[in-house]
């Protein structure tokens, strides 16, 4: 460790307490990296603050020293956001886990950052409530990680984002200010754009969700199809009916050969591709809509429809989607994943073209998507034992996330940028673009030292921040000009 | 050269203002009409070589909003960016220009079977200024406001460039989200010329269902009891001076259930009705428009301070949106003084509950008495976006909150 750091690992020491700052070298290495291990950094120190007060102090702390910091929830990121800095502070928020306030009436909770995303919906279940947003990792990630990354999840279809489920949230600034940004508070909507920022922005310490009534009802089917085209056909005749369902996941047909090894989810054997619609809502609409889905399943091709006849069945069609990506590893050595999104109606198109580009490079792709948003899962299979087998791979995935820029689409839907695809954001953004996101950087940390090097591939020169021009009023002395 | 003369160069409809153009009284020295994106760029690219300040102004429904500016040396008026520039049913978005009126908007979306979730509270305003004033009306109790709709945005910079962000895509995480930034935001950051939404079916079938209420206990009780059932409304409305009115969207044979449901929720003399109830989605009546966001529960103390107005002689009117929002109309006979006590009243009621309270529109008398925003925190963040934005402030000055 550099001198500048220990004087700073003692500042800090002095401010929380020794059991709250981490700088044994082996302690430290189990916070390298997030959910995407391929990017690693072991943080220089690591700190466990117990209060927004001490978040607000560790930041100054870091600032006064001019020394970078990062911010990181449970670490399920895969994206890379919450990559330490080996010359920073990585600000751990595992020991801020109380949920403070549970107000039903107003079905909002107050929770601090390192709640888990399903604590929250446990708090709320027995009033009838929950916290919408289920990002798959709902059983470990953090709420102040959703918050980061504007998490999703395969229910975001019918119900948003983080976004539209959080309604405040206290932040840490880059100046090492506590400040509260909320919805519908008067001037910029800042909490609009801190949440998604990847903790770019600042760092939340505390965070009012807003709960959603539970619905009356829930119904999930299976359906399978001979090819990944009938199963999008089916997709486009739910979308074209009006039907806004809770969800639809596709798998194809390597996925489904995964998820059996893995799982044994006993989907119908045969199957180019498997369907899972659920919907959800008040018992009649639902009734109503369920039949109409049922039949237009039939009616694209499917040659089996399953119905889960209640939650244990429900469970287990999900079961197979949900172990999608760790049972790839049934079939794969290794395997890189892709969060590209494409217009729904690209997707026959879209897909075509991935076949032709895995059948071009014999680099096997396996497909799992959130059908209804376009969100694209693609796993791109390869054997790391194998010389060039990851720089192939790589090029598929890169060709793929090409594939959805040409299509009007995003290179991320719900992994974020972080550092892994920062160096793609020229493709989907120009220069201008990217400078004027920058402008909100430098607006709330001028200095670069909050989670730098994530989302931009360049950092945008700050600079002094130019007063008002005191000059004559244009128009002064020409009063005549018309 | 003349500054008119130097735009015309770039934008085929460029004039003096008039002074029945005025933003709240400040007359514009000159207005321009942009046909394309490009002549935007060049108006804004032009304006800013000229140091001129500029407002944007879309069709004049929320142009009182807000404080006036201190300068206006060019009007920029949006009427003439109006096009539908990409509407693909299959994929639920659509990308229209600033100026296109929300109505139009519409009407094309719904010969689709689709719609853009917000309510227009105001005839005629146009998508830029839905969004620059993050307008909404009772369907933000399950769509939002304009900030939970916009998926992509176009904007100009005060240095004229033009700037994206976001997409055509709804799932999207990719950069900072600048049109939710955008949203609320007053002509004060740039000028917003597209626009892309995520858009929603039309509903096949829908209800209100209707109560009157006696007092602000019952008025609160009826919204809980909707709120906190599984009838899942679209909107549950309080309207002065005393109806709770709950709409019901879906299918045709869930609706009438759910209407059902909902009259023995709200007990006794409920009515469905195919039609809304009288001012549903409007302004509450009055002069002075004061928009409140709070927790639910704030409702019934936030009534009674309401209804004891002295000195009114018609009512303080109220709207409420269930998910806690509301709208508070002051009559016009309220003496200006008397207008600043309510607001004061309003605002000691309100921060009980962490809600606020933030003035629309007032008579200019009245404008005068008004702390139009009421404290703002994170002001200094505000002030260090601004200036990163617009480091000359030259777009929309003074119409903002601490003079931005």
């Amino acid at each position: 460790m550099d001198s500048e750091l220990r004087t700073l690992a003692l500042r800090l020491e002095a401010l929380l307490g020794s059991d709250r700052v981490v700088t044994d070298p082996v302690r430290l290495r189990t916070y390298d990296c997030d959910g995407l291990a391929n990017h690693r950094a072991t943080p220089g120190i690591v700190v466990l603050p117990g209060s927004a007060e001490q978040v607000a102090a560790i930041v100054r702390a870091c600032v006064a020293a001019g020394v970078p910091y990062v911010a990181r929830g449970s670490g399920t990121g895969l994206s890379g956001g919450a990559l330490p800095r080996a010359d920073g502070v990585l600000i751990v928020t595992a020991r801020m886990r109380r949920i403070v306030e549970l107000d039903v009436p107003n079905r909002r909770a107050v929770v601090e950052p390192g709640v888990i995303n399903l604590d929250v919906s446990r708090a709320a279940r027995p009033h009838g409530l929950y916290f919408a947003p289920d990002p798959s990792s709902q059983q470990i990630c953090s709420v102040g990680g959703n918050v980061a990354e504007n998490s999703g999840g395969a229910h975001c279809l019918k119900y948003g984002f983080t976004a539209h489920h959080v309604l405040a949230c206290e932040i840490v600034t880059p100046d090492g200010e506590l400040v509260e940004l909320a919805a519908g508070d008067p001037g910029y909507d800042l909490l609009g754009v801190f949440v998604g920022a990847e903790g770019t922005l600042g760092v939340t310490t505390k965070i009012t969700v807003r709960l959603t009534r539970l619905p009356e009802t829930v119904r999930t089917l299976l359906a399978a199809f001979g090819s990944v085209e009938a199963g999008g056909a089916a997709v486009s005749a739910i979308i074209a009916a009006g039907v806004v369902p809770a969800a639809i996941e596709m798998m194809d047909a390597l996925s489904i050969e995964a998820a059996e090894a893995a799982v044994r989810c006993s989907y119908p054997p045969g199957a180019g591709a498997v369907l899972i619609v659920e919907l959800d809502g008040p018992g009649p609409e639902v009734a109503a809509q369920f039949a109409d889905v049922e039949r237009m399943c039939r009616d694209a091709g499917a040659f089996e429809v399953r119905v889960a006849a209640g939650d244990a069945e429900r469970a287990l069609i999900w079961k197979g989607r949900k172990s999608a990506f760790a049972a790839v590893g049934r079939i794969s050595p290794a395997y890189l994943v892709q969060d590209g999104v494409i217009p729904r109606t690209a997707l026959p198109r879209v897909l075509a073209r991935i076949d032709e580009l895995s059948a071009e490079s014999g680099v096997r792709v396996a497909n799992v998507f959130h059908a209804g948003d376009g969100n694209l899962h693609p796993l791109v299979l390869f054997d790391d034992a194998e010389e060039g087998a990851a720089e192939r791979a790589e090029t598929v995935s890169g060709a793929i996330l090409d594939l959805c820029i040409e299509h009007g689409g995003s290179i991320t839907g719900e992994h974020g940028v972080g550092v892994d695809k920062a160096r793609y954001m020229p493709r989907m953004f120009s220069d201008t673009d990217l400078d004027t996101m920058q402008m909100v950087r430098c607006g709330f940390d001028p200095a670069g030292l909050c989670n730098p090097g994530k989302v931009f591939p360049t950092p945008r020169l700050c600079g002094e921040v130019p007063g008002f021009r005191k000059g004559p009023h244009p128009f002064e002395g020409k009063a005549d000009i018309f | 050269m003349r500054p008119l003369d130097s735009l015309a160069k770039v934008c085929g409809d460029v004039r003096p203002g008039e002074p029945a153009e005025g933003v709240l009284g400040v007359v514009p020295s000159l207005v321009a009409a942009p046909r394309t994106v490009a002549e935007a760029a060049d108006v804004m690219r032009v304006a800013a070589e000229l140091e001129l300040s500029v407002v944007p102004r879309g069709a004049e429904t929320r142009l009182d909003w807000g404080a006036p500016p201190r300068r206006c040396d060019l009007l920029v008026d949006t009427y003439r960016l109006d096009a539908l520039v990409e509407h693909v049913s299959g994929d639920l978005v659509v990308k229209a220009q600033a100026g296109m009126p929300l109505d139009r908007l519409g009407e094309t979306l719904a010969d689709h079977g689709q719609r853009l979730a917000l309510d227009v509270p105001l005839p005629g305003s146009t998508v830029g200024g839905t969004i620059a004033t993050g307008a909404a009306g009772p369907l933000r109790s399950l769509y939002g406001t304009p900030r939970d709709l916009i998926i992509g945005l176009t904007i100009v910079r005060a240095d004229g460039r033009v700037a994206r962000s976001g997409g055509k895509v709804v799932k999207n995480v990719a950069g900072y989200d600048l049109g939710r930034l955008f949203c609320g935001s007053f002509g004060t950051l740039g000028l917003i010329v597209e626009a892309t939404f995520r858009l929603h079916p039309l509903p096949a079938a829908r209800a209100w269902v209707t109560r009157a209420v006696g007092g602000p206990d019952e008025a609160y009780e009826a919204v809980q009891s909707v709120l906190h059932s599984p009838v899942a409304p679209s909107a549950v409305e309080y309207l002065s001076p005393g109806v709770v009115g709950v709409l019901l969207e879906g299918v045709p044979e869930g609706v009438s259930a759910r209407a059902q449901q909902t009259t023995d929720l709200l007990g006794g003399e409920a009515r469905t009705s195919e039609s809304a109830p009288q001012g549903w989605g409007e302004y509450p009546v009055g002069t002075t428009l004061i928009d409140v966001t709070a927790p639910p529960t704030a409702l019934s103390p936030m009534l009674t301070v309401l209804e004891n107005v002295p000195g009114a002689g018609e009512p303080v009117t109220v709207t409420w949106s269930g998910s806690g929002n509301g709208h508070v109309g002051l009559p016009a006979g309220l003496a200006p003084a008397e207008a600043a006590g309510v607001l004061t009243a309003l605002r000691a009621v309100l921060a009980r509950y962490r809600g606020v309270a933030v003035v629309r529109y007032a008579p200019r008398d009245v404008r005068d008495e008004l702390d139009f925003w009421g404290p703002v925190p994170p002001m200094a963040l505000m002030r260090r976006v601004k200036d990163q934005f617009d480091p000359d402030h030259r777009l929309s000055p003074g119409r903002f909150v601490g003079g931005i």
